[in-house]
């Protein structure tokens, strides 16, 4: 236990507290969204993330949201494990026929008002994938999308700011 | 990669068994040796194999037309044997290997939902990587299926699959996905339980099938390799690094050596990236969220430094055809080689900590045991396998260019359990420091790219790296002027994935996600 205390100590805190060079406007960026989600989300901004046919190079960068760099449920943000309890769709793809109707199903099960977002390439335009017989290609295709965050894959940062945008673009909800 | 001296005395015990065998030559496939079987012997050939102990490595089919083609590779030694017969289109219908290699059971079941080709005796009859996109009478992989298809208008859901029943008293069952609760792929798993107690657990993948073999048609070589990078995206460098020695091969392309030296740091930092990012996912399964946070940090700062020395946080695009597309500097080296040093100074205190913590010793040790007995019998790969008694690295067992002259350690444990996977990999890491060490150290200078010349018709070549999931093994044949007739590219999970119904047997329902997690088969490049 001592070891482990110590290493917390010795580490302190690394979530990033200015802009550095090679993440610039971290901390501007996570600002914005805090103010916006208080605004809008009472504080609190539920996240449902679908996979709905990637590579699982997106949802390493959107896991990535999660470590200690980025940190971003200090800005109000988490990802819940229910559709149910969602705010917003983070959904990758291009979406695989067989993913279609499991997907459709999700974006019906999220309560509205709601929010879609597409992410990466292929959930953006079908990416490397397209449309085939196997692939319905972008989100949009199948759902209604909100906004798109495009990337192969995106990278933390720039999830955070599609983010920000989405909700940006909103009218206040009280 | 080398040939073991049983393959002559294995190929006389066919002419001496009446199985028709010739051996022909297969430049593209060297140093895998290419054998043509009499379709009749098919099944008799893997029944002899398997009496050598090889090792079933992957089955791919083709259409060629009149004739569909059916290969199938095995393994002993390090070296590697790839069988090929021809079956006529108008009656294709082959005896299975399942009978011999249980892991043949998933692939001869993809090939027959894509090719067409029906296996007589295979034990399980129902579809796998088909759902219900296209039909039952459709083969996507056949020339004349186009690959656009003729998709429904909304495609049902798979609702009509016929998973195994139990019964008795007190037994229930457990739906879990598509869709699971995190931030993960799409897969349904099919649970029986009495009480707290996993009875089975059926898997039923292909919900991320994006059409990936038949969308490689046609592609050039360029084209290939990102379509590689991106069957499963943690794997990129691995799948675009097999996918482009196959087509080099293929080409009859020699690759600059600092470009093979740049290749393998790529693959060495991929291996770390995903350890590093798995060892601390399963602590957090077990709720020790500290070392969650530990090992996420150390897998950000990783990232970034790929990201500032090859231009992408995963690398992707990284390997291409003939070569690499970024060169390193002086600085960039001298990076790398401090953030080795201060991480192995990190990791040595975080594995002390997580070595002999009781409360993962508590959820870690004896879970999700898979013998070593079960883990040879599945042909289990990677830390999977390793972590079980099955030792084969390709980097060390049938090494390539540049792992054929370098020397490091393969940790190989016997416990089996998700402890033993952990500690594997938490090893493999520091394997892969001092392989990036003496890499770096002796890179060579020179060019990092070789030009590309098309390669013939009919050309084909055959790549086997070794992935942070194990032994990635990549088929590519070309057509006309230069573009892709066949790619086929055998992600690790699909031989790992069934091992993970066997070990959570008799655990409880709680510890499945870290069961799963200390596999953590990729469904993308399973489902392809």
């Amino acid at each position: 236990m001592l070891r482990i205390l110590g290493k917390i100590q010795r580490i302190g805190i690394v979530t990033e507290p200015l802009p550095k060079n090679d993440e610039p406007a971290l901390e501007e960026i996570g600002a914005q969204l805090q103010a916006k989600i208080g605004e809008m989300f009472s504080s609190s901004l539920a996240i449902r993330e679908v996979d709905a046919g990637s590579c699982n190079g997106c949802e390493l960068e959107i896991h990535a949201l999660n470590n200690p760099y980025y940190g971003i449920e200090r800005f109000g943000v988490h990802f819940v494990a229910s559709p149910r309890h969602a705010d917003m769709l983070l959904v990758t793809g291009p979406v695989s026929r067989h993913m279609e109707a499991a997907l459709r199903r999700t974006y019906d099960a999220t309560p509205e008002p709601k929010l879609v977002i597409a992410v990466g390439e292929c959930g953006a335009n079908g990416g490397e994938f397209g449309v085939s017989y196997a692939s319905c290609g972008a989100v949009s295709n199948v759902i209604p999308v909100d906004a798109v965050i495009r990337g192969c894959p995106p990278t933390p940062s720039d999830l955070m700011r599609g983010i920000l945008q989405a909700i940006g673009g909103l009218p206040a909800r009280k | 990669m080398r040939t073991a001296a049983w393959m002559n005395a294995f190929l006389g015990k066919l002419v001496l068994i009446e199985i028709h065998a010739q051996e022909v030559p297969a430049t593209g496939l060297a140093p895998a040796r290419l054998l043509l079987i009499n379709s009749d012997d098919w099944g008799r050939f893997a029944h002899e194999a398997k009496n050598w102990d090889c090792r079933w490595v992957a089955a791919w089919g083709e259409d060629s037309g009149d004739d569909l083609i059916a290969n199938a590779c095995f393994e002993k030694e390090g070296a590697y044997l790839v069988a090929r017969t021809r079956i006529p289109r108008t009656n294709p219908v082959l005896a299975s290997h399942t009978p011999y290699y249980i892991a043949a059971d998933r692939p001869e079941r993809h090939i027959q939902d894509m090719l067409g080709i029906a296996f007589t005796d295979h034990p399980d009859a129902r579809r796998w990587t088909r759902h219900r996109a296209w039909k039952e009478s459709e083969y996507p992989l056949r020339k004349d299926f186009p690959a656009a298809g003729n998709p429904p208008a909304q495609t049902p859901p798979n609702d009509n699959y016929r998973f195994l029943f139990a019964h008795g008293a007190g037994v229930y069952e457990i739906p879990v996905g598509p869709v699971h609760a995190g931030i993960i792929e799409p897969g349904h798993f099919r649970f029986q339980a009495v009480g707290e107690t996993i009875l089975n657990l059926e898997e039923r993948l292909g919900y991320v099938h994006k059409g990936i073999e038949k969308i490689a048609e046609g592609r050039d070589a360029t084209g290939l390799a990102r379509l590689a990078g991106r069957v499963s995206g943690d794997s990129t460098v691995a799948h675009a690094w097999a996918a482009c020695m196959a087509m080099e091969k293929a080409a009859g392309i020699e690759i600059p050596p600092r470009a093979v030296a740049l290749r393998a740091i790529m693959a060495e930092r991929e291996r770390v990236a995903n350890h590093l990012g798995d060892i601390g996912a399963i602590c957090n399964d077990v709720a020790f969220t500290f070392a969650y946070y530990q090992f996420g940090r150390l897998r950000e700062a990783w990232q970034r430094l790929s990201r500032d020395v090859f231009g992408h946080r995963l690398m992707m695009d990284g390997v291409v055809p003939g070569g690499v597309a970024i060169d390193i500097g002086d600085q960039m080296i001298a990076a790398m080689r401090s953030q080795i040093a201060s991480q192995r100074m990190e990791l040595a205190g975080l594995y002390n900590i997580i070595d002999d913590l009781p409360s993962l010793e508590d959820r870690l040790d004896t879970t999700g045991y898979l013998s070593p007995e079960t883990a040879s019998a599945y042909g289990a790969l990677g830390y999977v396998g390793r972590a079980s008694g099955v030792a084969f690295d390709a980097r060390k067992d049938a090494p390539y260019a540049p792992y054929d002259r370098l020397t490091f350690e393969v940790p190989v444990l016997t416990q089996g359990d998700v402890a033993a996977r952990v500690h594997v990999r938490a090893q493999e890491i520091l394997a892969s420091f001092g392989l990036m060490e003496k890499l770096i150290t002796e890179l060579p200078p020179g060019p990092i790219r070789a030009d590309w010349t098309t390669a013939p018709l009919g050309a084909e070549g055959l790549g086997i790296t070794e992935g942070f999931r194990g032994e990635i093994l990549s088929y590519v044949r070309f057509g006309e002027n230069g573009r892709i007739a066949r790619y086929y590219p055998r992600d690790p999970s699909w031989l790992t994935w069934p091992t993970l119904e066997k070990l959570v047997r008799d655990n409880i329902v709680p510890d499945f996600p870290v069961c799963n997690k200390s596999v953590n088969g990729s469904y993308s490049g399973h489902d392809l």
